[in-house]
Order: structure tokens, then C-alpha cells, then sequence
């Protein structure tokens, strides 16, 4: 169960109290800002107001650093490309390749921008657990569909983590182990084959079950959400906040 | 003898691409009193009776009536739903809300009732099981046999007339399999139970019916019998025996 586990999700600090809505509202409009935003006083500003939430949530750091290397792994490929093939003005060579100080910029820039973005996102919906996360995509009027889809992948992902997991298990205690050869190429293509089919069954069956407790296509919820003061103060707050970085990305030159 | 609920009249049903069909000119019923054990080996269509009655799979022939109406298409079915509650043989399969408490309110909901009335019968539900404290638990996180009896909850919700149990002892723990025969011990409704195991079904039924390709053979048995029974033929398999009271009635 070790892959899939929301290590943030439970908690009692200000941010895992807050409505879900708000939050991802609020993150939604974080993430698109950030993403489309030129100038590095607008992605300063989001870093900041992001690592501001995350002190409202106050996680685990040791975890949260963590997250935040392995997104950074991705980044340093980046960093391996970019600067060399961004055009603009030389800064240094290294053997035939020529760094370009936009390319560096650049690169830079989208460092902070997916810090900021994945920092924002730990802070606001990583504390909000999947199931909450789908009620309440489903209470902001997403299309259903959606929302059904998330929370089904939610819940059947541990069965069929498990399911994989036991033919694994079967594997192994025949003597399996994967080489490079013909017969650990058959083996996996079977064992991936055979989680489909199963999947594929077992999605059957859950559907006449469902259908047995008279479903009719359509999902009736159980939870209410209370809207309180905090989530409006919240929700103002970091409007605010966003607006402000709105302006600065409007007002001041581009950098790149 | 009172009007049966469930007749099922002379149906030939065969899985597509079968060699051979389940069923041939079969035929069944289920009364208002009655408390069944459904037995017969691996394969001879104990879940797939369970699933025609359901209307999950349809007849190739025959006709099958529930609650005096024939029932045919998806339509006819989704009343018949509402008031038979299946107990699937996978508790995963029937489990999929992601809390206890949604997946209990999860029938109630489908039959109109309102979000507060709705968690009121799945906590009264599951108090009535033994359950209470579970409504947060998540369900893919529970044991086997909590999540037994929690599908079990689910399907009692919906306040059923009639139940069908699919192989309810399958992988429990003696513990689990007596709060499961208390359970049933006190369920007020006609019922039918898929099991291979003779110690649950004569706690739990009067007759056993066993099934052939062409009709359904019921065998009251009397206890001591079974006992002597096994006594002579040690581990002997659920599908030759049947059980009941000496008092009850033969059913159909």
C-alpha cells in the first residue's frame, strides 16, 4: 500500500481545517496564474505566498522535502538542456555546447514556478484526502462523470495494487525472477494481460452489485460542507494575494 | 401454502459460448416463510441462479415472476432490486464507496430517501450488526470479516423482503461465522444462502435445495441424521446432504 498513501491528508492545523472548496479554488487559480506568469517578481511572489500556506498547514518537513526532491529530479534534466539549446546571448561554453544567459533564466524561472506550484498544491490539496477531494469537485458543479472517475480510480487502485501484488507473490514462490530474456518479457506481458482481464471483470461485478442496490446512474451524497468564517477570510485573503501578483506580472517588464 | 414470491418457471440459461447450459426446463420457488441453503458442486449454477432472480443475467427461455409480476426487461428489474437484497460472494465487489457509512447509505439513497434519513437507517444498520463505530472506517481498509458484515449491512439498509446470500462463510473465522449465524438467526424475512459449509446452513436454514440442470431438489433432513451421517463418512462434501428441522415444511 506503499505507493498510494496520502501522507498529508490527515491533520488538525488551520489548512487541513478549511473548507476543500475554497481551497481548491483557490489553487486552481494559484496553479493557472503561476503557470502563465513571465515576470520572476509575479513567481517570487507566488513562492512566498505558497510557502505562506504551507506554514498554515504545517506538515511534516522531512516529507514535504522529500516531495519536493523528487519534483526537483525532474527539473535537473531540465537544467541539462535548456541553457544549452535556448537561443540568446552566450554566457559560457562547455566543450561544443554554448549556455545562453536566457536559457539560464529560463530554466530558472521554471524552477520556481513548479516549486511555487507544487508547494501550493501540498499545501492545499495534498491536505485534503481524495475522497473529500472528489465530494467536493462534485459540490463546485464539476461535470459528475469526473468526480465518479476520481474517486472509483481512488478506491479500486488498492485492489488492484493488491491483485498485482498477489500475482507477484504467485510468481516469485514458482522461482520467477525478471531477466533480460524471452520468457520475463512473456511473463510480465501475462501478468499485465491478466490484471486487465481481471480488472475488467471485477469493474463488472461492481457494477451489478451497484446495480442490486438500485443504481440508477446517478450518485447521491451524503456530505454537507459548512462554509465559516475562516474559509471567507481565507478565501479573501489569498484572492488578494493573487491579485497581487497579477499586477505585478501585468505592471512590470519581462524578463525573458 | 401462501403465494410463492419467487417462481421460477421452466428456464434453460446457457453461459455464451458454453458447451452445455446451466440450466435446461428449470424450475424454482421461494415462499414467504421459507429459509433455503442452496448446495450442489463448483459450477452447477447456485450464483447464477442468485443472478437471473437479480435480473444480472436473463434466460434464454422460460419465465421468471417475482412478486406475482413476470419480469423481463431492465425496467421490470429495478423494482425487484429494491426489495431483494443480494449479498455478492466478493466483498470487494460490493463495497466501493470509499466510507462505511456512504457505502451503507448508498441503497437508501437509490430508493429516494433524503441524505439525513439515509444515514440514520445505515447508523441504525450498522448498530443492529454490531458495527456501530464503523461509519468512518474505510472500507477497503477493513478485514475480511468486517467487511463481510459491513456488504451485509448494506445490502439489510435497504430493508429487503427478500434476501439472497452468495457463500456468506466464504473465508471467515469461526468468530465471524457465529455473528453471522446470530445475525441471520434473526432476520424476519424469507432468505436463500449459497454455502458449502453443513454446520452454517443448519444453523441458519430449514430446507436445503439442490440443484440439478432441470429442477431443484428439496431435502429436508433431520439433524441427527447429518450427524450420524457424518459420524459414518468423515469430511463428506456439502453437495449430497441436506438439512432442516424435522417440523418444517417442505417447500414448493
Amino acid at each position: 500500500m506503499s505507493g498510494i498513501a496520502e501522507p498529508f491528508s490527515e491533520g488538525s492545523s488551520l489548512a487541513h481545517r478549511l473548507d476543500p472548496r475554497g481551497k481548491i479554488v483557490v489553487a486552481a487559480l494559484f496553479a493557472t496564474l503561476i503557470a502563465v506568469a513571465q515576470s520572476l517578481a509575479a513567481v517570487l511572489g507566488g513562492l512566498t505566498l505558497a510557502v505562506l500556506w504551507l506554514f498554515l498547514a504545517w506538515l511534516p518537513w522531512r516529507q514535504v522535502l522529500g516531495k519536493l526532491l523528487a519534483v526537483n529530479s525532474f527539473i535537473f534534466f531540465l537544467w541539462l538542456v535548456l541553457p544549452f539549446s535556448y537561443p540568446g546571448d552566450p554566457l559560457f561554453t562547455v566543450g561544443p555546447l554554448t549556455a545562453t544567459k536566457q536559457g539560464i533564466w529560463f530554466s530558472a524561472l521554471i524552477t520556481l514556478k513548479s516549486n511555487a506550484i507544487i508547494i501550493g498544491l501540498i499545501a492545499l490539496i495534498a491536505t485534503v484526502p481524495v475522497v473529500t477531494l472528489g465530494q467536493s469537485l462534485h459540490s463546485l458543479k464539476l461535470p459528475p462523470k469526473l468526480c465518479h472517475l476520481l474517486l472509483f480510480t481512488y478506491r479500486y487502485l488498492y485492489v488492484f495494487e493488491e491483485e498485482y501484488q498477489r500475482l507477484r507473490t504467485a510468481m516469485k514462490m514458482r522461482g520467477f525472477r525478471p531477466r533480460t530474456n524471452m520468457h520475463t518479457y512473456r511473463a510480465f506481458a501475462y501478468l499485465a494481460a491478466m490484471l486487465l482481464v481481471r480488472s475488467a471483470d471485477r469493474a463488472e461485478r461492481v457494477f451489478q452489485a451497484m446495480l442490486c442496490r438500485g443504481f440508477r446512474g446517478v450518485f447521491y451524497s451524503l456530505r454537507t460542507f459548512s462554509w465559516q468564517r475562516r474559509d471567507g477570510v481565507f478565501l479573501a485573503g489569498s484572492l488578494l494575494a493573487l491579485a497581487a501578483i497579477l499586477l505585478t506580472e501585468w505592471r512590470l517588464p519581462r524578463l525573458v | 401454502m401462501a403465494e410463492p414470491l419467487i417462481v421460477v418457471d421452466r428456464i434453460t440459461f446457457a453461459y455464451p459460448g458454453a458447451a452445455s447450459p446451466v440450466f435446461q426446463n428449470f424450475s424454482f420457488q421461494l415462499g414467504p416463510e421459507d429459509h433455503l441453503g442452496l448446495i450442489g458442486p463448483n459450477g452447477s449454477g447456485k450464483t447464477t441462479l442468485l443472478h437471473l432472480i437479480m435480473g444480472l443475467l436473463r434466460p434464454q427461455a422460460g419465465r421468471i415472476i417475482i412478486f406475482g409480476n413476470e419480469v423481463k426487461t431492465e425496467k421490470d428489474f429495478v423494482p425487484v432490486r429494491q426489495q431483494i437484497g443480494l449479498l455478492f460472494q466478493n466483498a470487494d465487489d460490493q463495497l466501493f464507496c470509499p466510507t462505511v457509512l456512504e457505502d451503507v447509505a448508498f441503497g437508501p439513497l437509490n430508493q429516494g430517501k433524503s441524505p439525513a434519513a439515509a444515514k440514520e437507517i445505515a447508523l441504525a444498520t450498522l448498530e443492529r450488526l454490531g458495527l456501530s463505530g464503523f461509519e468512518d472506517r474505510v472500507t477497503y481498509k477493513l478485514s475480511g470479516g468486517e467487511k463481510r458484515l459491513v456488504s451485509l449491512a448494506t445490502v439489510l439498509a435497504m430493508q429487503p423482503r427478500v434476501l439472497l446470500l452468495d457463500e456468506p462463510t466464504s473465508g471467515l473465522d469461526e468468530k465471524t461465522k457465529h455473528r453471522l449465524i446470530h445475525i441471520i438467526q434473526e432476520l424476519h424475512i424469507p432468505f436463500v444462502i449459497v454455502s458449502h459449509e453443513p454446520d452454517f446452513l443448519h444453523h441458519t436454514v430449514h430446507n436445503c435445495c439442490h440443484l440439478h440442470l432441470d429442477h431443484c431438489e428439496i431435502k429436508p433432513v433431520m439433524l441427527e441424521e447429518i450427524y450420524h451421517e457424518k459420524d459414518k463418512v468423515p469430511n463428506r462434501g456439502a453437495t449430497s446432504c441436506c438439512f432442516g428441522g424435522p417440523d418444517r415444511l417442505v417447500n414448493g
